[in-house]
Protein backbone atom coordinates (compact mmCIF):
# COMPACT_ATOMS: atom_id res chain seq x y z
CA UNK A 1 0.00 0.00 0.00
CA UNK A 2 2.64 2.22 1.08
CA UNK A 3 4.55 1.45 -2.28
CA UNK A 4 1.93 2.12 -4.03
CA UNK A 5 1.48 5.46 -2.71
CA UNK A 6 4.88 6.58 -3.56
CA UNK A 7 3.78 5.80 -6.98
CA UNK A 8 0.56 7.20 -6.92
CA UNK A 9 0.93 10.70 -5.56
CA UNK A 10 3.94 11.78 -7.71
CA UNK A 11 2.13 10.56 -10.69
CA UNK A 12 -0.94 12.35 -9.54
CA UNK A 13 0.91 15.73 -9.11
CA UNK A 14 2.20 14.90 -12.36
CA UNK A 15 -1.18 14.25 -14.03
CA UNK A 16 -2.62 17.54 -12.37
CA UNK A 17 0.35 19.51 -13.44
CA UNK A 18 0.12 17.99 -17.08
CA UNK A 19 -3.32 19.15 -16.98
CA UNK A 20 -3.17 22.86 -16.29
CA UNK A 21 -0.06 22.91 -19.29
CA UNK A 22 -2.38 21.23 -21.33
CA UNK A 23 -4.95 24.25 -20.89
CA UNK A 24 -2.52 26.51 -21.34
CA UNK A 25 -1.74 25.82 -24.29
CA UNK A 26 -5.48 26.16 -25.70
CA UNK A 27 -5.85 29.72 -23.99
CA UNK A 28 -5.16 33.09 -26.43
CA UNK A 29 -2.74 35.50 -24.17
CA UNK A 30 -4.04 38.02 -26.06
CA UNK A 31 -7.01 37.66 -25.12
CA UNK A 32 -7.15 39.96 -22.17
CA UNK A 33 -10.62 40.01 -20.15
CA UNK A 34 -12.00 43.57 -20.45
CA UNK A 35 -12.51 45.05 -17.50
CA UNK A 36 -15.49 47.05 -19.18
CA UNK A 37 -17.60 44.14 -19.15
CA UNK A 38 -20.80 44.45 -16.84
CA UNK A 39 -19.94 48.30 -17.04
CA UNK A 40 -21.38 51.29 -18.53
CA UNK A 41 -20.11 51.66 -21.85
CA UNK A 42 -18.16 55.24 -22.49
CA UNK A 43 -20.71 57.78 -24.16
CA UNK A 44 -18.90 59.02 -27.20
CA UNK A 45 -20.21 61.69 -29.80
CA UNK A 46 -17.95 61.70 -32.83
CA UNK A 47 -18.32 62.83 -36.72
CA UNK A 48 -20.14 59.91 -38.74
CA UNK A 49 -18.11 59.05 -41.63
CA UNK A 50 -19.19 60.27 -45.20
CA UNK A 51 -21.95 62.32 -43.64
CA UNK A 52 -20.10 65.55 -43.26
CA UNK A 53 -21.17 67.98 -40.31
CA UNK A 54 -23.07 65.08 -38.58
CA UNK A 55 -22.22 63.97 -35.32
CA UNK A 56 -22.81 60.44 -33.75
CA UNK A 57 -24.27 60.59 -30.11
CA UNK A 58 -24.06 56.83 -28.78
CA UNK A 59 -26.46 57.79 -25.82
CA UNK A 60 -29.20 58.24 -28.58
CA UNK A 61 -28.95 54.65 -29.24
CA UNK A 62 -30.29 54.27 -25.28
CA UNK A 63 -33.13 51.63 -25.35
CA UNK A 64 -31.75 49.43 -28.22
CA UNK A 65 -29.29 46.82 -28.30
CA UNK A 66 -26.78 47.38 -30.57
CA UNK A 67 -23.12 45.98 -31.72
CA UNK A 68 -19.68 48.40 -31.84
CA UNK A 69 -17.48 47.23 -34.13
CA UNK A 70 -13.68 48.88 -34.05
CA UNK A 71 -12.58 48.58 -37.44
CA UNK A 72 -9.81 50.71 -40.16
CA UNK A 73 -8.96 50.32 -43.33
CA UNK A 74 -5.19 49.09 -42.27
CA UNK A 75 -6.51 46.27 -40.04
CA UNK A 76 -6.08 43.00 -42.17
CA UNK A 77 -8.13 40.91 -39.97
CA UNK A 78 -11.25 43.06 -40.19
CA UNK A 79 -11.30 41.86 -43.42
CA UNK A 80 -11.57 38.44 -42.65
CA UNK A 81 -14.43 39.57 -40.39
CA UNK A 82 -16.01 42.01 -42.80
CA UNK A 83 -18.22 38.83 -45.10
CA UNK A 84 -19.48 38.03 -41.57
CA UNK A 85 -20.35 41.27 -40.39
CA UNK A 86 -22.11 41.57 -44.22
CA UNK A 87 -24.22 38.64 -43.02
CA UNK A 88 -25.54 39.76 -40.01
CA UNK A 89 -26.55 43.27 -41.25
CA UNK A 90 -28.49 41.24 -44.29
CA UNK A 91 -31.03 40.03 -41.08
CA UNK A 92 -31.84 43.57 -40.51
CA UNK A 93 -32.40 42.10 -36.85
CA UNK A 94 -28.22 42.96 -35.45
CA UNK A 95 -27.83 46.80 -35.50
CA UNK A 96 -23.83 47.37 -35.96
CA UNK A 97 -22.55 50.31 -35.62
CA UNK A 98 -18.47 51.27 -36.81
CA UNK A 99 -15.85 52.78 -35.27
CA UNK A 100 -13.29 53.74 -37.77
CA UNK A 101 -10.25 53.74 -35.20
CA UNK A 102 -7.41 55.94 -36.46
CA UNK A 103 -7.94 55.80 -39.98
CA UNK A 104 -8.61 58.67 -42.44
CA UNK A 105 -11.97 59.85 -44.01
CA UNK A 106 -10.64 58.05 -47.66
CA UNK A 107 -9.14 55.08 -46.86
CA UNK A 108 -12.47 53.98 -45.23
CA UNK A 109 -14.78 54.67 -47.48
CA UNK A 110 -12.96 52.85 -50.09
CA UNK A 111 -13.01 49.89 -48.08
CA UNK A 112 -16.83 50.20 -47.35
CA UNK A 113 -17.38 51.20 -51.22
CA UNK A 114 -15.35 48.05 -52.40
CA UNK A 115 -16.53 45.22 -49.68
CA UNK A 116 -20.12 46.40 -49.16
CA UNK A 117 -21.40 48.44 -46.02
CA UNK A 118 -22.65 46.01 -43.22
CA UNK A 119 -23.26 49.45 -40.66
CA UNK A 120 -25.92 52.12 -39.62
CA UNK A 121 -23.56 54.00 -39.65
CA UNK A 122 -19.80 54.26 -39.09
CA UNK A 123 -18.42 56.84 -36.24
CA UNK A 124 -14.60 58.50 -36.83
CA UNK A 125 -12.04 57.74 -34.07
CA UNK A 126 -9.35 59.49 -35.94
CA UNK A 127 -6.92 60.07 -33.11
CA UNK A 128 -8.15 56.77 -31.15
CA UNK A 129 -9.67 58.39 -28.48
CA UNK A 130 -13.00 56.77 -28.04
CA UNK A 131 -10.80 53.73 -28.85
CA UNK A 132 -9.07 54.16 -25.22
CA UNK A 133 -11.85 54.95 -23.69
CA UNK A 134 -12.88 51.37 -24.77
CA UNK A 135 -9.95 49.51 -23.99
CA UNK A 136 -9.23 48.99 -27.65
CA UNK A 137 -6.18 47.39 -27.88
CA UNK A 138 -6.22 45.64 -31.10
CA UNK A 139 -8.64 45.77 -34.11
CA UNK A 140 -11.07 44.19 -34.91
CA UNK A 141 -12.54 44.41 -31.33
CA UNK A 142 -16.57 44.35 -31.09
CA UNK A 143 -18.65 45.11 -28.35
CA UNK A 144 -22.32 44.06 -27.59
CA UNK A 145 -24.16 47.12 -25.76
CA UNK A 146 -27.83 46.72 -23.73
CA UNK A 147 -30.47 49.11 -23.93
CA UNK A 148 -29.53 50.22 -20.68
CA UNK A 149 -25.86 51.28 -22.22
CA UNK A 150 -24.43 48.23 -20.49
CA UNK A 151 -21.47 46.34 -22.29
CA UNK A 152 -22.11 42.78 -22.00
CA UNK A 153 -19.83 40.83 -24.59
CA UNK A 154 -16.78 41.90 -26.02
CA UNK A 155 -14.98 39.98 -28.90
CA UNK A 156 -11.26 40.72 -29.62
CA UNK A 157 -10.30 39.47 -32.30
CA UNK A 158 -12.16 38.89 -35.78
CA UNK A 159 -15.82 37.81 -35.10
CA UNK A 160 -16.28 34.14 -37.07
CA UNK A 161 -19.61 32.53 -37.70
CA UNK A 162 -18.92 29.65 -34.72
CA UNK A 163 -18.64 32.88 -32.28
CA UNK A 164 -21.56 34.62 -34.17
CA UNK A 165 -23.58 31.82 -33.54
CA UNK A 166 -22.59 29.86 -30.00
CA UNK A 167 -22.00 33.52 -28.62
CA UNK A 168 -23.23 37.03 -30.05
CA UNK A 169 -27.19 35.91 -31.36
CA UNK A 170 -27.80 33.45 -28.21
CA UNK A 171 -27.25 36.81 -26.01
CA UNK A 172 -28.82 39.41 -28.38
CA UNK A 173 -32.01 36.87 -28.59
CA UNK A 174 -31.84 37.07 -24.78
CA UNK A 175 -30.92 40.78 -24.55
CA UNK A 176 -33.60 42.23 -27.41
CA UNK A 177 -36.23 40.09 -25.12
CA UNK B 1 12.23 93.22 -48.67
CA UNK B 2 14.70 93.65 -45.48
CA UNK B 3 11.22 94.33 -43.70
CA UNK B 4 10.03 90.82 -45.11
CA UNK B 5 13.10 89.20 -43.58
CA UNK B 6 13.03 90.74 -39.90
CA UNK B 7 9.46 89.79 -39.85
CA UNK B 8 10.43 86.41 -40.71
CA UNK B 9 13.20 86.75 -38.81
CA UNK B 10 10.62 87.67 -35.53
CA UNK B 11 8.42 85.03 -36.69
CA UNK B 12 11.00 82.03 -35.91
CA UNK B 13 12.44 83.78 -33.39
CA UNK B 14 9.14 83.43 -31.12
CA UNK B 15 8.82 79.99 -32.58
CA UNK B 16 11.82 78.76 -31.45
CA UNK B 17 11.01 80.22 -27.84
CA UNK B 18 7.65 78.52 -28.12
CA UNK B 19 9.56 75.27 -28.63
CA UNK B 20 12.42 75.70 -26.06
CA UNK B 21 10.40 76.83 -23.43
CA UNK B 22 9.63 73.45 -21.34
CA UNK B 23 12.16 73.46 -19.08
CA UNK B 24 12.58 72.34 -15.63
CA UNK B 25 8.82 71.40 -14.84
CA UNK B 26 8.70 69.17 -18.38
CA UNK B 27 12.00 67.18 -17.43
CA UNK B 28 10.35 66.58 -13.90
CA UNK B 29 7.37 65.38 -16.03
CA UNK B 30 8.80 63.22 -18.63
CA UNK B 31 10.81 61.73 -15.51
CA UNK B 32 7.77 60.80 -13.51
CA UNK B 33 6.33 60.01 -16.91
CA UNK B 34 9.26 57.25 -17.54
CA UNK B 35 9.24 55.59 -14.26
CA UNK B 36 4.85 55.46 -14.49
CA UNK B 37 5.24 53.72 -18.34
CA UNK B 38 7.92 51.39 -17.27
CA UNK B 39 5.26 50.09 -14.42
CA UNK B 40 2.76 50.12 -17.34
CA UNK B 41 2.51 47.18 -19.94
CA UNK B 42 1.78 47.62 -23.51
CA UNK B 43 -1.50 45.37 -24.78
CA UNK B 44 -0.06 45.32 -28.12
CA UNK B 45 3.62 43.72 -27.32
CA UNK B 46 2.39 42.03 -23.88
CA UNK B 47 5.82 41.61 -23.20
CA UNK B 48 7.20 45.20 -23.27
CA UNK B 49 6.68 47.98 -21.45
CA UNK B 50 4.80 51.25 -22.75
CA UNK B 51 8.45 53.10 -22.07
CA UNK B 52 9.67 49.86 -24.05
CA UNK B 53 6.98 49.48 -26.92
CA UNK B 54 6.98 51.27 -30.07
CA UNK B 55 3.28 50.03 -31.12
CA UNK B 56 1.03 53.02 -32.01
CA UNK B 57 -1.32 52.39 -29.26
CA UNK B 58 1.66 52.61 -26.30
CA UNK B 59 2.86 56.00 -28.45
CA UNK B 60 -1.00 57.36 -27.92
CA UNK B 61 -1.26 56.18 -24.28
CA UNK B 62 2.02 57.72 -23.41
CA UNK B 63 0.68 60.67 -24.73
CA UNK B 64 -2.38 60.62 -22.94
CA UNK B 65 -0.35 59.70 -19.54
CA UNK B 66 1.33 63.08 -20.07
CA UNK B 67 -1.74 65.18 -21.44
CA UNK B 68 -3.00 63.69 -17.60
CA UNK B 69 0.19 64.24 -15.77
CA UNK B 70 0.30 67.80 -16.89
CA UNK B 71 -3.06 68.67 -15.51
CA UNK B 72 -2.03 67.40 -12.73
CA UNK B 73 -3.34 63.76 -12.10
CA UNK B 74 -1.17 61.44 -9.57
CA UNK B 75 0.34 58.76 -10.80
CA UNK B 76 -2.15 56.62 -8.78
CA UNK B 77 -5.09 58.55 -10.73
CA UNK B 78 -3.36 57.59 -14.35
CA UNK B 79 -2.76 54.13 -13.17
CA UNK B 80 -6.32 53.55 -12.48
CA UNK B 81 -7.48 55.50 -15.10
CA UNK B 82 -5.67 52.61 -17.09
CA UNK B 83 -6.98 50.02 -15.05
CA UNK B 84 -10.85 50.68 -15.76
CA UNK B 85 -10.12 50.53 -19.26
CA UNK B 86 -7.62 48.05 -20.08
CA UNK B 87 -7.83 46.00 -16.59
CA UNK B 88 -5.57 44.78 -13.85
CA UNK B 89 -3.28 43.27 -16.59
CA UNK B 90 -1.93 46.16 -17.71
CA UNK B 91 0.41 46.74 -14.37
CA UNK B 92 3.34 45.11 -14.68
CA UNK B 93 2.94 44.30 -10.41
CA UNK B 94 0.15 42.24 -10.03
CA UNK B 95 -2.21 43.80 -7.13
CA UNK B 96 -3.37 41.29 -4.40
CA UNK B 97 -6.66 40.35 -4.57
CA UNK B 98 -8.93 37.09 -4.64
CA UNK B 99 -8.18 35.94 -8.15
CA UNK B 100 -4.39 37.06 -7.76
CA UNK B 101 -3.79 35.36 -4.49
CA UNK B 102 -2.83 31.90 -5.21
CA UNK B 103 -0.08 34.13 -7.62
CA UNK B 104 1.01 35.81 -4.58
CA UNK B 105 0.64 33.38 -1.98
CA UNK B 106 1.66 29.84 -3.53
CA UNK B 107 5.18 30.05 -3.56
CA UNK B 108 4.87 30.17 0.30
CA UNK B 109 2.40 27.38 0.13
CA UNK B 110 4.81 25.17 -1.87
CA UNK B 111 7.32 26.25 0.70
CA UNK B 112 5.44 25.05 3.54
CA UNK B 113 4.61 21.69 1.59
CA UNK B 114 7.95 21.09 0.89
CA UNK B 115 9.28 22.02 4.16
CA UNK B 116 6.92 19.31 5.39
CA UNK B 117 7.75 16.75 2.99
CA UNK B 118 11.56 16.93 3.63
CA UNK B 119 10.88 16.90 7.45
CA UNK B 120 9.28 13.89 7.36
CA UNK B 121 11.86 12.38 4.70
CA UNK B 122 14.99 13.18 7.33
CA UNK B 123 12.86 12.09 10.19
CA UNK B 124 12.95 8.73 8.18
CA UNK B 125 16.32 8.79 7.15
CA UNK B 126 17.52 9.56 10.54
CA UNK B 127 15.10 6.39 12.23
CA UNK B 128 16.82 4.36 9.69
CA UNK B 129 20.66 5.21 10.22
CA UNK B 130 19.51 4.52 14.32
CA UNK B 131 18.44 1.35 13.09
CA UNK B 132 21.65 0.45 11.36
CA UNK B 133 23.92 1.69 13.64
CA UNK B 134 22.21 -0.71 16.17
CA UNK B 135 23.06 -3.36 13.78
CA UNK B 136 26.59 -2.24 12.95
Amino acid sequence: MNRMAKFLIPLALFLVAVGFLAKGLFLDPHEVPSPLVGKPAPIFQAPILGEAGKTFNSADLKGQVWLLNVWASWCGACRDEHPVLMEMAKTKQIFTYGLDYKDTDQAAQAVLLAHGNPYQATVTDADGKIGIDFGVYGVPETYVIDKAGVIRFKQTGPITDEILFTKIVPLLKELQR
Amino acid sequence: MKKLLILLLLISSTAFAGAAQPLAEDVALEARLKALSQELRCLVCQNSTLADSNAPLAEDLRKEIRVQLRAGKSDKEVVDYLVARYGDFVRYRPPVNNSTALLWFGPFLLLIIGSFVLYRVLKKHAGNDEIKGEDG
